[in-house]
């Protein structure tokens, strides 16, 4: 653990912040585009497809790079709890993050429907048509969606708290920016 | 450094940051998902429009319930490259796979009720590309807008006759449909009948110059008027006997594959407005039907013959409806998978 780094590698950093805001966009587009039957349904269930499958090689890129580089310690004078609460919350999100964009295809080869991402690119099936699995992989899309959701905002107000409550050192392991007044365990 | 001591200088301020993200987030979502406007028309509200007042037929298409399917050939004369780049109009034959088609969102309904008649289609290249298409018989949409195709349903399925007067009042476009479903000749066979895209989409050819066409397959047999009351009578099925008896005896059926090419100012987003007849038609190829199968074990079950699955050099145009119908066939095909239970294959096929 000495060696242990203090933040970040520069680039899981703009993984994390681009991927985060890849991620929201995905969960509004993929809410907003089952529910309309406006000509925008097209464009958006095209990027959902294009963007979501994107985010499914970054996550594992990123997992090697979290293999590679690790992660910095959490405050020693965080509450076990809280430590745990953030070690299994982060591997949900990575599992989330690994499992979405499979389910999303897995539907769609399931249905014996193309899958098409921008540019034409096509995306051969790996599975046959299936109505058991189809249905299986769409309520494991819609219900794990939501939860994806629900684990984000959690995830958010954690992160808020640690920068404007606790002010820990933690959000400034993610963040982009020099950490202003650097926190030392003193403090 | 303990949490307690650090709230007071973080302020109550920063905790109710943080709550307004949270509840900031959740609206934004619910309203992203439609959940805070009950007026959006979402495919689920399309969906319950098409119910009838016993409930939907469950495991079946939610619309255009009864079919039967049908396995064949696409030839491709070659023309249609001066039009597209698809690579499905390059001359050469090509798999195709389709549903012969009734009107209704009853699987049981007696084929003498329903005056739409239509036809699925998917056709694929030899790379793998598809083309999907669903089109039917009569020459033009019942209505400009999937809104006003909503407003439809609702208006026909209420008892009361001002219900259906004030929709007409409301879409008079209406009124030209009206009259093609009650002029209009029935025939006693699918193979009779010409099935029309009705719906635009735009042509691009290698060059990049973009058309916008509609298409339509023209059936090389003679249509035979019958009257419905005649229809009536050979049966509840009589149509998909028919074909099924009429390819054993006579061999494969064939439509010619025909594009018409709009010219400026031309109605490309409404389908209830027919073209001008002497617009530039483009014979492209030939739907050959060799095999006709029953949609309960069959390869057309399975696919949702959404307008929007199209092969480079064919894309979407400013018709809303293909969009719409895209939404809500996904939508269908859903519900329908998931119901496969009421409607049990017989066996030897998949699961
Ligand atoms: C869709 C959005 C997001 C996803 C999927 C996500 C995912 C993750 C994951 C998986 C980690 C753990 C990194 C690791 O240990 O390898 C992490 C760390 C972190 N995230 Fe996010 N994140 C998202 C958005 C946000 C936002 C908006 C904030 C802002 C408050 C934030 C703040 C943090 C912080 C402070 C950490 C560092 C935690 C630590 O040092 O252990 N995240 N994020
Ligand atoms: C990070 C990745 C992804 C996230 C967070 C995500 C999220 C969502 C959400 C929230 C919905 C709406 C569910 C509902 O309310 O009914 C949805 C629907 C959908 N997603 Fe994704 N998705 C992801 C990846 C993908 C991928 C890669 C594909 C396909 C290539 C895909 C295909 C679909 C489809 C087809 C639907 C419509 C489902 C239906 O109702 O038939 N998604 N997605
Ligand atoms: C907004 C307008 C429309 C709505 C909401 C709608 C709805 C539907 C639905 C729910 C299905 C069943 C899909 C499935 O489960 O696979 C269907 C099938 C069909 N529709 Fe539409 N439709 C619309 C417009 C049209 C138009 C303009 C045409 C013709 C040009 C058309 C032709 C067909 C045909 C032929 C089928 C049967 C396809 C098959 O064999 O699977 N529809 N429609």
């Amino acid at each position: 653990m000495t060696n242990a780094p203090r933040r970040f590698a520069l680039i899981q950093r703009l993984l994390h912040w681009l991927m985060a805001v890849c991620i929201l966009a995905m969960l509004f587009i993929g809410a907003g585009m089952v529910s309309t039957v406006a000509p925008k349904y097209l464009p958006l269930i095209l990027v959902h497809k294009t963007l979501g499958f994107t985010l499914l090689i970054l996550v594992l890129i990123r997992l090697a790079l979290r293999l590679y580089y690790g992660a910095p310690p959490l405050p020693a004078d965080l509450p076990g709890a809280m430590k745990l609460g953030a070690r299994l919350s982060h591997q949900l999100l990575y599992g989330l993050m690994i499992v979405m964009p499979l389910l999303g295809l897995g539907m769609l080869w399931a249905a014996a429907y193309p899958v098409v991402l921008y540019g034409g690119f096509q995306i051969p099936a790996l599975l046959p048509q299936s109505d058991g699995v189809h249905t299986l992989l769409w309520n494991a899309h819609v219900y794990l969606g939501f939860a994806f959701f629900a684990l984000v905002l959690l995830h958010v107000a954690a992160g808020l708290f640690h920068a404007l409550v606790r002010r820990d050192g933690v959000f400034e392991t993610i963040s982009l920016l020099r950490p202003r007044n650097r926190m030392t365990a003193a403090e | 450094m303990s949490l307690s001591g650090k709230l007071p200088r973080a302020g109550l301020g920063s905790l109710v940051l943080i709550a307004a993200v949270l509840g900031g987030g959740v609206v934004a979502f619910a309203y992203t998902a439609g959940w805070l406007s009950p007026g959006r028309l979402t495919p689920e509200r399309m969906i319950e429009a098409f119910a009838p007042p016993s409930g939907a037929a469950l495991g079946h298409r939610r619309n255009h319930a009864k079919g039967i399917c049908f396995t064949g050939t696409f030839e491709a004369n070659g023309n249609g490259a001066e039009l597209s780049r698809a690579k499905v109009f390059e001359q050469g034959r090509y798999q195709a796979l389709g549903r012969f088609n009734l009107g209704t969102t009853d699987p049981n309904a007696v084929d003498a009720t329903v005056r739409v008649r239509g036809l699925g289609l998917q056709i694929t290249a030899a790379d793998g590309e598809e083309w999907r298409t669903a089109m039917i018989n009569p020459p033009f949409f019942a209505v400009s807008t999937p809104q006003a195709f909503h407003d439809l349903l609702i208006a026909s399925g209420k008892k009361d006759p001002e219900a259906m007067k004030a929709f007409i009042a409301a879409n008079p476009e209406f009124s030209a449909f009206a009259a093609w479903a009650k002029t209009a000749p029935w025939t006693g066979s699918y193979a009779e009948e010409p099935y029309h895209s009705l719906n635009s989409f735009i042509f691009t050819d290698a060059k990049g110059r973009d058309r916008t066409v509609r298409w339509s397959l023209l059936p090389s047999a003679q249509p035979v008027p019958v009257s419905q009351a005649d229809l009536e009578k050979r049966g509840p099925d009589y149509l998909e006997q028919e074909i099924t008896e009429r390819i054993r005896a006579a061999g494969p059926l064939r439509w010619t594959m025909v594009t018409t090419v709009a010219e400026p100012g031309d109605p490309t987003a409404d389908p209830s407005k027919a073209w001008p007849e002497n617009r530039r038609k483009v014979q492209v190829g030939t739907l050959i039907v060799q095999r006709i199968e029953p949609e309960r074990d069959g390869p057309c079950r399975d696919v949702n013959f959404d307008p929007t699955v199209l092969p480079q050099g064919i894309r979407v145009s400013d018709d809303p409806f293909p969009a719409a119908r895209s939404s809500v066939y996904r939508r269908s095909y859903d519900l329908r998978a998931a119901e496969a239970k009421d409607y049990p294959r017989t066996g030897t096929a998949k699961p």
